[in-house]
């Protein structure tokens, strides 16, 4: 079979304040599953980068191995992209990020590919605070190799093929916010008016903005007794509720609708539950937000929407006290002790 | 008794408990003797451990100016009762023990061919010092001096270096030298000094310097303008990272706001590490990481993205001795094939040999040339004896007329001026080097997504096999460019025609120039030749051509460079005779001679059988 994607547009589409068109921000023809849920994320970077003015070159966009990490092909054509090896993504980025200090670096990961095999390079490049926006496409299940459970399965949750998951399914924002990120966010690829504001507010913030997206697998995790399946994605779209993007802490928590919990229709019939945050809810304080967390979770309930932010975030560059121009474009002169340091140094040595 | 008799050739071994303060004390003796004009060549030999074990220190000196390392202690000093047994026993018959004789030694560990010299070493600190870590210390300092005494070192000179020394804190220098005068005049009161061992000046230093490898890497990295430096700590590489940061800290930061023109991120593992470096390569900076054994086993599958993705990466392996955790600080040069080929399917990779600090230097900064210009993994192969210890040396030399070899790098206004589709993967000069763009350079042009999965010449994701097949040819005819580029072997032919040759690299050179002296005075005349990179270059197929047999010297115990020159060139294997070492120690000149005899003794036998 050949895709050909189309490239006719209305030749009077919008264009955002750069003068791009949002055509512009598209990527190659998607290879995954017909209704994959990392489609409707990447549809939702696209949105986010169109309506942010973000400038694609001025973009890297990174990421590890798996259905996931296949997506950053499929957004942002003109961004330079780079898919890494499994679970390695965070060191690449902590590189780059390294290097060009001025670009702005999207990760996208999945929930092996963070939860499993690249737990270790998460873990560090979230406690760096490296400058990231960092999204976890997490559907629990191993999807390029057929639907095996992932560490992010809930307990007692089950696969299309797979018996009950008998282990602790891993929270990864849970997890983040003890690691000291400093965005912390869930969403779901299903609901775009919560998930391009988030975005859009993540690629704004300095430092690791991680969002983790549950993002359903619709070939081998979309099951009745799956906790992460979905209907249809159609239905989901509207079925959620709109948050506007506004980078400001409070006016984003007084924008959320007042704690109502949304029941989500899966394909067979079974409901997940999402909630929004409540107004209540103060994003700013870590150990409320973590209480939070473990609350929701033990109802059976998935929190979702900006779980956590802090203002005061110091990005590694921050932290280690480099220049302000991105090291790469430093020339000879400005590393090169040159020769008469080195006979100095020379005679240091005699 | 009949000692040994000596001038300026001579080994020193000293057995000390690591975590007291020796290293300074032995640094200072070992310096003394360079600044007499003498080579030397000292070699810590430690435990791996912080505090508490036997650690050793030997000095040898030659006005042959051999380097390597030469059994028979010729003198052992020693403050280490817990080793004291065995040091006694490692002392050459005819050579002296010297020990602190506060306590006095079992009767029975008295040898009736080695002078014993005793100096009351904690009594005398004990007399004079109050401070009870100076007490310890300045054992040290009392050793040294009582050592000018007994092998003629020029006690200015030793003053000399401690006035320089504690040039910021003065008032360290009085007792210091009261140590020094110390025990130089209770050797001179007690002991016929100096001693049948002794030193004179010589003038064969000329404007050498002493500086250990691992600094002479990561100055070379700045030189070479490397800008991130990610690393895991790991013996025998940590010290090259922290020179790094040393130096950078005194070249690389503005005088004004303290910001820092680098950055160095210590990562959770090896794995991380090289993917920072190839995360910054990629994005345009020059970035390098320094590790071990060990930690290239964790870098292979990065390595392998890197050749396949074409990505520079600079890698500084410092060996030690393996397999597994080996004999951590222990030397060794045995990760010859795991980097010549590291990480799966069809992976090679450029190598370069360093035998000196001053190519510590020049290579390190020269991997970043090559690493750009190659677009691939450049991996500097030093070793535990050549980065910690102390080596004389050519000085550093930098032409500010060098210009830094990027590589094929598309700029913004080369990218508009081009009339044809841009193709990262498409070879457009016949060198398998195509042309690459760093992230952020062009709005609309270049941009392209790198991965370690087949793609087409435009980096166009493709199963195709002859797709595939074009690009790992191509990356073959990278390598054959390679051997174009990488630093030549160096040869030294003997005065007469020999069908003989001995080959070598990295630190076996200082043993192997030593046995080559005294294999032609056994009438075995050999021609040298040192490699310096891999791939080999068309020299080194030649050299190899040109003799009927050819030794490789080499520090592990499979041959691994025998075995990579007979895979690469097609020798057959009869033609080239391993000659090795592999118990952590350097390699010896003394070793390599008689694994030469005993070849031609073995062949010899069979050929008459």
């Amino acid at each position: 079979m050949t895709f050909i994607k189309s490239t006719f547009r209305h030749p009077e589409l919008p264009t955002n304040e750069l003068g791009f068109t949002r055509q512009y921000y598209e990527g190659v023809l998607s290879t995954l599953c017909a209704g994959c849920g990392h489609d409707s994320i990447s549809a939702a970077i696209v949105m986010a980068a169109f309506e942010a003015n973000i400038e694609p070159h001025k973009v890297a966009k990174l990421s590890g191995i798996g259905c996931s990490s296949k997506t950053p092909a499929y957004f942002l054509v003109n961004s330079h992209g780079f898919n890494t090896v499994h679970g390695r993504m965070p060191s690449v980025a902590t590189g780059a990020n390294m290097a060009n200090r001025d670009l702005q670096y999207i990760g996208i990961s999945g929930d092996g590919d963070t939860a499993s095999i690249g737990m270790g390079q998460f873990v560090h490049a979230t406690r760096r605070n490296l400058n990231i926006l960092y999204i976890v496409e997490n559907n629990g299940c191993y999807g390029l190799t057929k639907g095996q459970d992932s560490a992010t399965a809930d307990r007692g949750s089950h696969s299309k093929k797979g018996a009950p998951s008998p282990y602790e399914g891993i929270d990864l924002c849970a997890l983040a916010l003890q690691l000291g990120a400093t965005f912390v966010a869930r969403s779901f690829s299903g609901d775009k008016h919560q998930l391009i504001p988030l975005i859009k507010a993540a690629l704004k913030h300095k430092g690791f903005a991680f969002i983790d997206v549950i993002s359903p697998c619709v070939t081998f995790n979309n099951n009745p007794g799956s906790t992460k399946g979905y209907e249809h994605v159609r239905d989901h779209l509207a079925a959620t509720n709109t948050i506007d993007f506004v980078p400001e802490r409070k006016e984003l928590t007084t924008e959320y609708a007042e704690g109502s919990t949304q029941q989500v229709t899966l394909h067979d019939g079974s409901v997940m539950a999402l909630h929004k945050v409540d107004k209540n809810y103060d994003v700013s304080n870590k150990s409320a937000v973590s209480m939070s967390l473990l609350d929701y979770s033990e109802r059976g309930e998935i929190l979702t929407g900006l779980l956590y932010h802090d203002e005061e975030s110091q990005d590694l560059h921050q932290s280690l006290g480099t220049t302000d121009v991105p090291l790469n474009t430093l020339k000879e002169s400005d590393l090169c002790p040159g020769g008469d340091a080195l006979n100095k140094l020379n005679q240091g040595l005699r | 008794m009949n000692n040994v008799t000596a001038v300026n050739d001579l080994v020193i071994r000293f057995a000390n408990v690591n975590g007291t303060g020796s290293a300074s004390a032995n640094d200072l003796f070992a310096k003394s003797l360079f600044r007499m004009g003498l080579p030397v060549s000292p070699k810590n030999i430690f435990p791996s451990n912080i505090q508490g074990l036997p650690t050793w220190y030997e000095v040898r000196v030659s006005d042959k100016g051999y380097l390597g390392r030469r059994l028979n202690v010729d003198m052992m000093i020693s403050v280490n009762p817990q080793s004291m047994e065995k040091d006694i026993k490692d002392v050459r018959s005819g050579g002296y023990f010297v020990y602190d004789n506060t306590k006095p030694l079992a009767q029975s560990w008295f040898r009736d061919d080695v002078t014993f010299i005793g100096l009351p070493l904690t009594r005398l600190c004990l007399e004079n010092y109050s401070d009870p870590r100076q007490q310890q210390l300045f054992k040290n300092i009392i050793y040294v001096g009582a050592l000018s005494a007994l092998l003629d070192i020029e006690f200015d000179v030793i003053t000399d270096i401690i006035k320089e020394k504690f040039a910021s804190k003065e008032k360290l220098i009085p007792p210091n030298i009261l140590a020094l005068e110390l025990g130089r005049d209770f050797a001179k009161a007690n002991y016929a000094c100096p001693s049948t061992l002794r030193v004179e000046r010589r003038d064969m230093i000329g404007d050498k310097i002493l500086i250990d490898g691992n600094s002479a890497a990561a100055l070379g990295a700045v030189y070479a303008g490397a800008t991130v430096a990610a690393w895991y700590p790991i013996t025998p590489s940590t010290s090259c990272v922290d020179a790094f940061g040393a130096y950078c800290k005194q070249y690389r930061e503005d005088a004004e706001d303290g910001k820092k023109n680098y950055a160095i991120v210590q990562a959770e593992d090896e794995l991380a590490a090289i993917g920072m470096v190839v995360g910054a390569m990629w994005n345009g900076a020059r970035a390098f990481t320094a590790t071990s054994g060990p930690g290239v086993s964790l870098m292979s599958e990065f390595l392998g993205l890197a050749y396949y993705a074409e990505v520079p990466v600079v890698l500084f392996n410092i060996q030690r001795t393996g397999p597994s955790t080996g004999m951590p600080t222990r030397t060794q040069q045995s990760d010859v094939i795991a980097c010549a080929y590291a990480s799966h399917g069809d992976t090679k990779h450029v190598l370069l040999f360093p035998s000196t600090p001053k190519e510590c230097f020049d290579m390190a900064a020269e991997s970043f040339d090559l690493a750009e210009q190659l677009q691939t993994p450049v991996i500097m192969l030093s070793d535990l004896d050549l980065g910690m210890n102390d080596w004389i040396s050519e000085p550093f030399a930098w032409d500010d007329q060098r210009e830094y070899k990027r590589g094929k790098v598309l700029n913004a206004e080369q990218l508009d001026e081009l009339t044809e589709r841009w193709g990262r993967y498409n070879d457009t000069d016949g060198d398998g080097i195509p042309w690459r763009t760093i992230p952020g350079t062009h709005p609309t042009k270049g941009s392209y997504f790198t991965r370690g999965a087949s793609r087409d010449e435009y980096a166009v994701y493709t199963e195709d096999s002859a797709a595939y097949k074009r690009n790992v040819d191509r990356l073959a005819l990278k390598w054959e460019t390679a051997k174009t580029l990488v630093l030549e072997a160096e040869f030294r032919l003997a005065a007469t025609n020999t069908r003989i040759g001995l080959m070598y690299f990295g630190t076996t050179e200082n043993a192997a120039l030593e046995a080559a002296d005294r294999l032609a005075a056994d009438d075995v005349v050999v021609d040298l030749c040192r490699i310096r990179s891999f791939p080999f270059t068309a020299a080194i197929e030649e050299f190899v051509g040109e003799h009927d047999l050819v030794f490789v010297a080499e520090q592990n115990r499979d041959a691994q460079m025998r075995t990579l020159l007979i895979n690469e060139l097609e020798v057959p294997p009869q033609q080239l005779a391993a000659v090795l070492n592999y118990d952590g120690m350097p390699i010896t000149a003394g070793n390599i001679c008689e694994q030469v005899h005993e070849y031609f003794a073995t062949n010899e036998k069979s050929a008459a059988g």
